[in-house]
């Protein structure tokens, strides 16, 4: 069982990547999203999620809005921006290089 | 983007921290919806506050946060010490004020640039020479001829340009009537297009409106004095202006950033060169300063050296014209060295006579604000004691000696920059007062005095500055604070007070000095308008008559006579000039027909009854008679005696003045009258010939007058009530006389304080603000001082001191402070001394007085703030003191 936050340094791709299919998730949302597509294995802690939210927000790649919930209760809902949808597909890139070159490592040695 | 909305989050952080709240709320919340346990998934998502925090972090500009709530703090203790802050904002501001005034002006006068093209290229050229009496003089005057060969000479490399003195000239504006005086300066027609300067309306001269001598009647003028006598009426262009005699056509009004380039005067009048018809052709008259444009890239010293071989060159073949130059003199001739020095701020005498002057002041107002600032750091001083407290339990909880700098440094910065904000407007209402003051009031100094980034720069740097000055000690001291110590109330009562004195001694030394030197000024100027001139000018009027066409000696004659007639006047006479109104008529003399004699004689023109009018004793011999002619009868005064005659009785002896050409002329000493001043108030007595007016010409008739000065001493007290009628009464003598200048002989003679009442008034309300400063810093000191000593002296009082031992216990060392900073200031007023001597006149600097009066002075302020805090420890009761702890 991986440490719960063993992300490394892809918790903005994860996030963008899940705000892109489904748009108009809250930060919970987003957590359990995480969570759950991975099959449990990466866990997305709260300290770190939210810092991270709100970096992106202020750089333009996503935008919040609140939305009323059924129950009455605001929740922050974000979604992706223009820059943002360029940003994954960065991100991507760059997550792509760098596991075919860990990949490549491994096969070699 | 994202660092301007960190910093516009800043100054909503309450909104910021409740959507955040809200944000983590509602993931609890959903979380418990999930079906998770409410206690557990608070634990899981850990502090609230820690992760709100971490949110702010991302959401703001921590750093700025932090300030902004240290300003709202600091703020906060302000209005708390209402009367505290008020005091130090005040004096700061007055301290800043004067700084920021001394500033403007001496930015204005010796640093703004010009606002020409290439301002920074632009020099003047003067002349370098040893003087008759062997003393360095400096002469920035030249001669039309010469000019021309100059700038011949660096043709290509650097445009030479003419600018004459600016000058008071009668001018008569289009469709007026009345005569009235404007600054008129006589330019090179290329200043305009070398200085890249545009008209506002019509054109500017080129090269082409100064060619011929008398060939070209224009006037361009000046934006101001257009908008102030013609309501920038356009069609200003065209008429007729009327300028002393000449009519000249205004061809255009140069654009408005153009003052001209005389500091301190606003040109309102440009004429061409060529327009002084007989100036230009004249070899030997030096009438205008010479401005070097020098091309980019050109080294200076080409340019100097080019000069200066025509300059002697031209001086040389001068020389050979005056055969009966004495030999001294035909040396001194042809050694002058030119000299470049920058013009970028312009030229004037101003720039010259008072660059020492404000440097001396701006000193004086340097340690003003430096004492200002002792005040305030003290102050701020004690109230770090009374915080230790506070400052512990910051330290407690966590905060880092930096933020405790910044927090103390911030409250520092409040003060200064509500000072600043003072002090910018005392400086808008003082510094114009000053700039009036420079000048006599009939003709006063005009500098341009805007707020620009320079002022503001200056302000800003200058409350940086003393925000460092008087907060960073106290911000470190406050932060250095040990927390258990303090806490317990225990902390070592002597520590802080080490800081106060030593300021307390710098502040005397300062408050010493400005008043030492405020003194020396003071009785510079005591010494200088109190010396006898010699001659009586009160209810003295001087009026600069001229007529349109040269009359008859006896015309003038008649109109002295007319004006004796005139009530109110007591009497009347005519000279060349008014004596001490700058004019000089000098010359040699041979005795008993030898080769010329040593030294310069100074010539005055005058009639009959001036020696009365002026009120100067006749010592021996005989007044002036009608049938006097130039050459022929005169008069001497005793230092001629003195010189030629050995002070033997002179009258009846004879003399020869000898022109350079060598030609000479026979004078008898008819009367022996007694020194007065000449020229100037400062430097010895002078020998001086009082010829009389009417010059007889080789054919034996007597020459026609064009202008003389009409002496009148009136017999109210009031000179200046007689002055309309005297017009009235010269108008109607003759046709076409009339008055181009009217002054008092008293003002005349007051011109030459000017300077020295400047300084005395600056240097006094100096001393004067520093020994307020100086007082109320040492009362503060003690007065702190007995406050956290009140334990002390209440078990002293308790177990039997007497109140005067107590007194001595709480001054003692104060006082020493008070003699060691006394002892630095006369060590500092010696050594700083050699710096102003130029401006000192008769003051003997290690006068006793002059050491003294600052030491009495500064000792009685110690002693009057000293009182109170006296009165406040003895009657200490030592019950109450006691039981409170």
């Amino acid at each position: 069982m991986p440490k719960p936050d063993s992300l490394q340094g892809s918790l903005d791709l994860l996030v963008l990547k899940i705000l892109m299919r489904k748009p108009g998730l809250h930060g919970y949302a987003i957590m359990s999203a995480i969570k759950d597509r991975s099959g449990e294995v990466l866990n997305a802690e709260e300290g770190s999620l939210y810092p991270a939210l709100h970096r992106m927000e202020l750089d333009g790649w996503i935008r919040a809005k609140w939305v009323t919930k059924d129950n009455g209760r605001r929740a922050r809902a974000y979604e992706l921006t223009a820059a943002g949808r360029k940003q994954l597909e960065l991100e991507e890139e760059r997550w792509k290089a760098v596991t075919s070159a860990v990949n490549r490592v491994l096969r070699t040695v | 983007m994202s660092l301007w909305l960190r910093l516009r989050n800043v100054f909503r952080g309450d909104r910021v921290s409740r959507e955040i709240d809200e944000e983590l709320e509602a993931h609890i919340e959903e979380a418990i919806e999930q079906g998770r346990d409410s206690d557990e998934a608070r634990r899981a998502f850990g502090s609230a506050l820690r992760r709100r925090e971490e949110c702010r972090e991302v959401r703001m500009a921590a750093w700025l946060d932090s300030l902004r709530a240290d300003a709202i703090f600091g703020w906060r203790r302000l209005r708390r010490n209402r009367i505290a802050s008020a005091a130090a904002i005040l004096s700061l501001a007055l301290a800043i004020g004067a700084c920021t005034a001394a500033f403007r002006l001496i930015d204005a006068l010796l640093f703004r640039p010009l606002p020409i093209a290439g301002a920074d290229r632009l020099y003047m050229a003067s002349r370098v020479g040893i003087a008759n009496e062997g003393q360095t003089q400096i002469d920035d005057s030249y001669e039309y001829p010469l000019f021309r060969r100059m700038r011949e000479a660096v043709r290509g490399e650097a445009e030479l340009i003419a600018i004459s003195w600016a000058g008071r000239n009668d001018v008569q504006l289009p469709g007026a009537s009345e005569i009235e005086k404007a600054y008129l300066q006589h330019v090179s027609g290329w200043m305009f297009p070398s200085f890249g300067l545009r008209p506002a309306v019509g054109r500017l001269f080129t090269e082409d409106d100064d060619r011929i001598p008398g060939g070209h009647p224009y006037a361009v003028l000046s934006h101001d004095y257009w908008t102030r006598r013609f309501g920038r009426d356009p069609a200003v262009v065209g008429k007729s202006i009327r300028i002393g005699a000449k009519v000249h056509e205004i061809v255009g009004v140069v654009e408005p950033r153009f003052t001209g380039t005389e500091t301190g005067t606003f040109t309102e009048v440009f004429v061409p060169m060529m327009t002084n018809a007989r100036a230009v052709i004249n070899p030997s008259w030096g009438w205008f300063r010479t401005l070097v444009h020098v091309r980019p890239g050109v080294p200076l010293e080409t340019v100097r050296t080019k000069l200066q071989v025509v300059e002697r060159a031209v001086q040389t073949e001068r020389l050979s014209g005056f055969p009966a130059m004495p030999e001294a003199y035909r040396e001194s001739f042809v050694t002058h060295t030119i000299e470049l020095t920058s013009a970028a701020a312009g030229a004037s005498t101003m720039r010259r006579d008072f660059r020492r002057p404000l440097a001396a002041l701006s000193v004086l107002v340097a340690l003003v604000l430096l004492i200002a600032c002792a005040n305030v750091a003290n102050l701020m001083t004690a109230q770090a004691a009374a915080r230790a407290r506070e400052m512990a339990l910051r330290v407690s909880i966590g905060a880092g000696r930096a933020r405790l700098v910044q927090l103390v440094l911030v409250e520092s910065a409040w003060i200064a920059l509500l000072a600043t904000a003072l002090g910018a407007v005392f400086a808008r209402w003082s510094a114009p007062l000053v700039v009036a003051m420079i000048n006599p009031p009939g003709n006063p100094a005009r500098l341009v005095l805007t707020t620009d980034w320079r002022v503001g720069t200056f302000s800003v740097l200058l409350a940086l500055a003393v925000t460092f000055l008087f907060g960073l000690a106290p911000a470190l001291r406050a932060s250095s604070v040990k927390p258990v110590g303090a806490l317990k109330g225990g902390e070592d009562p002597h520590s802080r007070r080490r800081l106060m004195h030593a300021l307390v001694a710098a502040q005397v030394a300062f408050c010493f000095l400005i008043h030492f030197v405020a003194g020396l000024f003071i009785t510079t100027f005591e010494k200088l308008s109190h010396r006898p001139t010699g001659f009586s000018s009160e209810r003295v009027l001087a009026l600069d008559t001229v007529a349109e066409r040269p009359q008859p000696p006896v015309a003038w004659e008649q109109l002295v006579a007319r004006l004796r007639e005139t009530p109110g006047v007591e009497s009347a006479a005519l000279a060349g000039f008014a004596p001490m109104n700058g004019n000089r008529w000098n010359g040699r003399i041979a005795l008993n027909g030898g080769p010329p004699a040593e030294g310069i004689v100074y010539f005055l023109d005058v009639s009959p009854g001036w020696l009365e009018a002026m009120k100067i004793p006749l010592l021996a011999g005989r007044d002036l008679r009608s049938n006097d002619v130039y050459p022929g009868a005169l008069l001497v005064n005793a230092t001629f005696a003195k010189r030629y005659f050995d002070g033997r009785n002179p009258v009846g002896g004879w003399f020869e003045r000898v022109s350079d050409d060598g030609s000479r002329s026979k004078f008898e000493i008819a009367g022996l009258v007694a020194d007065s001043r000449y020229q100037n108030l400062r430097g010895p007595d002078l020998p001086v010939a009082y010829v009389a007016i009417p010059i007889r010409k080789s054919d034996g008739t007597l020459a026609p007058i064009t202008n003389k000065t009409l002496v009148i001493r009136t017999a109210s007290a009031d000179p200046l009530a007689l002055a309309a009628s005297l017009r009235r009464e010269v108008a109607a003598a003759m046709p076409g006389l009339r008055v181009s200048n009217l002054q008092t002989q008293l003002e005349i003679v007051q011109s030459h304080t000017v300077r020295e009442q400047l300084l005395a008034l600056l240097a006094l309300f100096f001393a004067i603000v520093a020994w307020v400063l100086g007082g109320v810093g040492l009362y503060g000191v003690l007065n702190y001082s007995v406050v956290q000593r009140r334990r002390e002296i209440g078990i002293r009082l308790a177990i039997g001191a007497s109140a005067g031992d107590i007194a001595r216990r709480i001054t003692a060392t104060v006082l020493a402070m008070v003699a060691t900073g006394a002892t630095i200031g006369v060590a500092l007023g010696l050594f700083s001394v050699r710096s102003i001597e130029s401006l000192l006149y008769q003051v003997r600097v290690t006068n006793f007085s002059s050491l003294a009066i600052p030491a009495a002075t500064i000792f009685t302020a110690a002693l009057l703030a000293a009182l109170p805090a006296i009165v406040h420890a003895v009657r200490i009761d030592p019950v109450s003191i006691l039981r409170s702890e």
